[in-house]
């Protein structure tokens, strides 16, 4: 077996091919299993996840209007001793994220000091004027997050991405291992894996942890999900994490606001509601305040929610934590909110808009991914190494005439994890996003994450949208 | 919950029945068509197939043939109709998935997975050979949604607002296939006993599907007014006209216990239950089955218009 990119770190196998301590049992299992029942079990895996409608819309697409992310059976490992790390390293950004988002939307410390240039907030859509002065209940902004993070080397684990505004791919990690646990019991007999399952859970204590001042002590806050509707591409997960909490699944047009509270419909008549876990972006959540065309939000939630009459999860303008540019600013955001050296570093990534990094970006286009600052999903990037002297060219171009519109990073050898394939075991790239959830009781990472798997060969590209698969993601017990 | 999630379970239930009903009508028509031998006949019981279903409109607008496979298909799957069985499947999952937090695993996937099977069936042209595969199929699923109901779900307003959908459908539905052949239960004197009687009556007990249970019942005699008196007020039998009502009586009790407060719908309820338990087949047969068909028909759309009002469907 040969590692995909050749000098890029297998997590399965040893550079000499003998495999990790932490897969013997897994690959000790999987040499005794007949390969033909294998096969069908993989197709087994794809009929279950029909069935019960794990599926995606890709917009655009009316033909495959709902399409199944593929899922890989093989797992991928992380052991206690590296979840360790990776915990301590997650905790401190989180921190850092949130008081990040309280210090700017007050007094900007961080801007005075002169370690944040104050143009990276100014030129940035995702800064909201209207939360200025606005402290959300309990003082938390991102009661969910999810870190990107990549693998290069045994100890090297790195962020890629923080996602501070509405992470996706939590119920494919909850999923993922519910059908790995129904299709092979006895492999979790030999290997101590840490339970995810009780994540749905976790969230819902989270979210009422921070219900809003006008919620009266008496009883539970009610707590509801508010999802764009069944044409959003993850509206399984809406609905899949709305049912798990026993929480009432919300759109737009159920919602308004009666007595100054947001209120749903019911057959009984209006109710208040306390909390509200809203898949919904900023632009579209309140007609009122922001888009005036959107019809997925609520008019006057916003009224409501500076009054102190719901508490919106996660607060509206947190997208500026999250956005590329500020990315490449985290190292000293973390330095300046915990006074420590990142756990966990950062990509090194080249600002565009600094005319010394543009030249180097230019120079050395072939050899670096350019992201667009507020692009997601894979879409809008370029993969030098991958891409055409056509390709590249017409990138010049874009670069050069919007310069401030992109980072570039280094095309990273990131790690393999074997798939399962007609032809056996075959290494393929994965990055993992572990999920966080923050209340004023603390912060609270399930062991475990969505590990997301680009199937094509020597790919890199590992989005969902653009055919990477998913794996079930097992940390180890002590 | 949710007025919406109300909605959404209530017409997912119409759905399915409304599905259910136009396979058996199909398989009737099937059947019948079978039985003339010239083609004007044949064509003429499809015709009133679509008269049942009320597409018959939409039908000629679109094709002047009236042959078998042409019709079939047009009702099973023919795209442009938004009323193909297949059209009422897929309606009836999207309305699944939007209230999925509503129900249980067990009727979701159910459903879904009814989906699944039909629009793979749907997908081909039906022939007349495959017919009878496919109208099974169709009114398997809609049994197995409802046995997960049955046998999963809380009795809740959930629960009753499904059964709700159900009943009123159903109603609807037996009070329409009986209009649109109530004149062969009229007394006619060229008619009587002759055998195109028999098996005009036999047609109309399969398309609700009491052909077994009224010959059991009755020894295997058949008298028109025996059978008017079965399918509106035989309480026993699960799509007479009574039977709907006292389940819409039971449900909609449920959702004034739950609720704590009737609504005007159980008023609207009351009423026409009432007038349908003292009415005798031959009190019908007096003011005309035609006439107490529309009457009974407008009721039940009236009904089902207040339910929704009442319970806040939509805002």
């Amino acid at each position: 077996m040969s590692a995909a990119g050749g000098t890029n770190f297998d997590e399965m196998l040893n550079a000499d091919g003998s495999v990790r301590p932490a897969y013997e049992d897994l690959s000790q299992w999987y040499d005794s299993q007949d390969k033909t029942w294998f096969k069908r079990q993989h197709g087994e895996a794809e009929r279950f996840f029909r069935r019960i409608g794990i599926t995606f819309n890709v917009y655009g697409d009316e033909a495959a209007e709902e399409r199944l992310i593929p899922f890989d059976l093989i797992p991928r490992i992380i052991t206690a001793r590296e979840w360790r790390k990776l915990t301590r390293g997650i905790e401190q950004r989180v921190r850092a994220l949130n008081a990040f988002l309280q210090d700017l939307y007050h007094r900007q410390e961080i801007v005075r000091s002169g370690r944040l240039p104050v143009h990276a907030l100014r030129e940035n859509v995702a800064f909201l004027p209207q939360m200025i002065g606005m402290t959300p209940p309990g003082g938390v902004y991102t009661h969910i997050v999810g870190i990107d993070l990549v693998r290069t080397g045994e100890d090297d684990f790195m962020v890629l991405e923080d996602n501070a505004r509405t992470p996706s791919g939590v119920s494919y990690m909850l999923e993922n291992r519910e059908t790995m646990m129904a299709m092979f019991p006895e492999l979790f007999t030999k290997v101590p894996v840490r339970p995810v399952s009780d994540y749905p859970r976790r969230l819902a204590r989270s979210l009422r942890a921070c219900a809003p001042p006008a919620f009266k002590g008496s009883g539970r806050p009610t707590v509801a999900v508010l999802t764009p509707g069944i044409y959003n591409s993850a509206y399984f997960e809406h609905a899949f994490l709305a049912d798990q909490m026993g929480a009432e699944l919300v759109e737009g047009r159920d919602l308004r606001v009666v007595d100054g509270r947001v209120a749903m419909r019911t057959t009984t008549g209006y109710k208040a509601i306390d909390v509200i876990y809203r898949r919904v972006d900023d632009d579209y959540l309140d007609p009122l305040t922001f888009q005036p065309d959107s019809v997925l939000g609520i008019a006057g939630i916003m009224d409501v929610y500076r009054s102190g009459g719901i508490t919106i999860a996660n607060a509206p303008g947190t997208g500026i934590a999250d956005d590329k540019a500020i990315y490449s600013y985290m190292p000293e955001i973390v330095e300046f909110y915990t006074g420590e050296k990142p756990i966990l570093p950062n990509v090194p990534t080249w600002r565009c808009s600094e005319p010394d990094s543009l030249a180097y970006v230019l120079d050395n286009l072939a050899e670096l991914v350019v992201k667009e600052v507020h692009g997601s999903g894979g879409y809008g990037m370029l993969i030098g190494p991958t891409s055409s002297k056509k390709e590249l060219a017409a990138f010049e171009a874009k670069l050069r005439a919007k310069p401030h519109n992109y980072i570039a990073q280094p095309t990273l050898s990131l790690s393999t994890v074997p798939i399962f394939t007609k032809a056996g075991l075959s290494p393929r790239h994965v990055d993992l996003r572990p999920y966080v959830l923050v209340s004023p009781d603390g912060i609270d990472i399930t062991p475990g994450g969505l590990t997301r798997v680009a199937l094509k060969k020597g790919s890199l590209v590992v989005n969902s949208s653009q055919g990477g698969g998913t794996k079930d993601t097992w940390v180890l017990d002590e | 919950m949710l007025g919406r999630a109300a909605n959404g379970v209530y017409w997912m239930s119409r759905y399915l029945e409304r599905a259910e009903n136009t396979a058996r009508l199909i398989d009737v028509g099937f059947h019948l068509a079978l039985t003339r031998s010239d083609k004007h006949a044949q064509d003429e019981e499809w015709k009133s197939v679509l008269t049942t279903t009320g597409q018959v409109d939409d039908y000629a607008a679109r094709h002047s043939d009236f042959g078998g496979p042409q019709v079939f298909n047009y009702l099973l799957r023919e795209k442009d109709n938004p009323a193909s069985v297949l059209r009422m499947i897929e309606n009836a999952r999207t309305n699944a998935r939007m209230v999925r937090t509503s129900l249980t695993n067990s009727v979701w996937e159910a459903t879904n997975e009814g989906w699944m099977i039909l629009s793979e069936l749907l997908s081909r042209p039906v022939r007349e050979a495959n017919l009878g595969e496919v109208l099974t199929a169709i009114r398997r699923q809609g049994t197995l949604v409802r046995g997960a109901l049955e046998g999963t779900m809380l009795r809740n307003e959930v629960f009753n607002f499904a059964r709700i959908g159900t009943f009123i459908e159903r109603a609807d539905s037996t009070a329409r296939i009986l209009d649109v052949k109530y004149y062969v239960l009229l007394p006619s004197v060229a008619w009587v006993g002759s055998s195109l009687d028999n098996v005009q009556w036999d047609t109309l007990l399969r398309s609700v599907a009491g052909n077994r249970a009224y010959s059991w019942l009755n020894a295997g005699a058949m008298d028109p007014r025996g059978i008017a008196r079965f399918l509106i007020l035989d309480g026993q039998f699960p799509r007479s006209l009574v039977f709907c009502y006292e389940k819409l009586r039971s449900n909609m009790a449920g959702l004034a216990k739950e609720y704590g407060e009737e609504t005007s719908a159980h008023e609207l309820l009351r009423e026409t239950g009432a007038a349908l338990h003292q009415t005798a087949i031959e009190d019908i047969f007096e003011t005309g089955l035609h006439e107490f068909l529309q009457d009974f028909i407008g009721k039940t759309n009236r009904l089902g218009a207040a339910i929704a009002a009442d319970y806040r469907f939509i805002e």
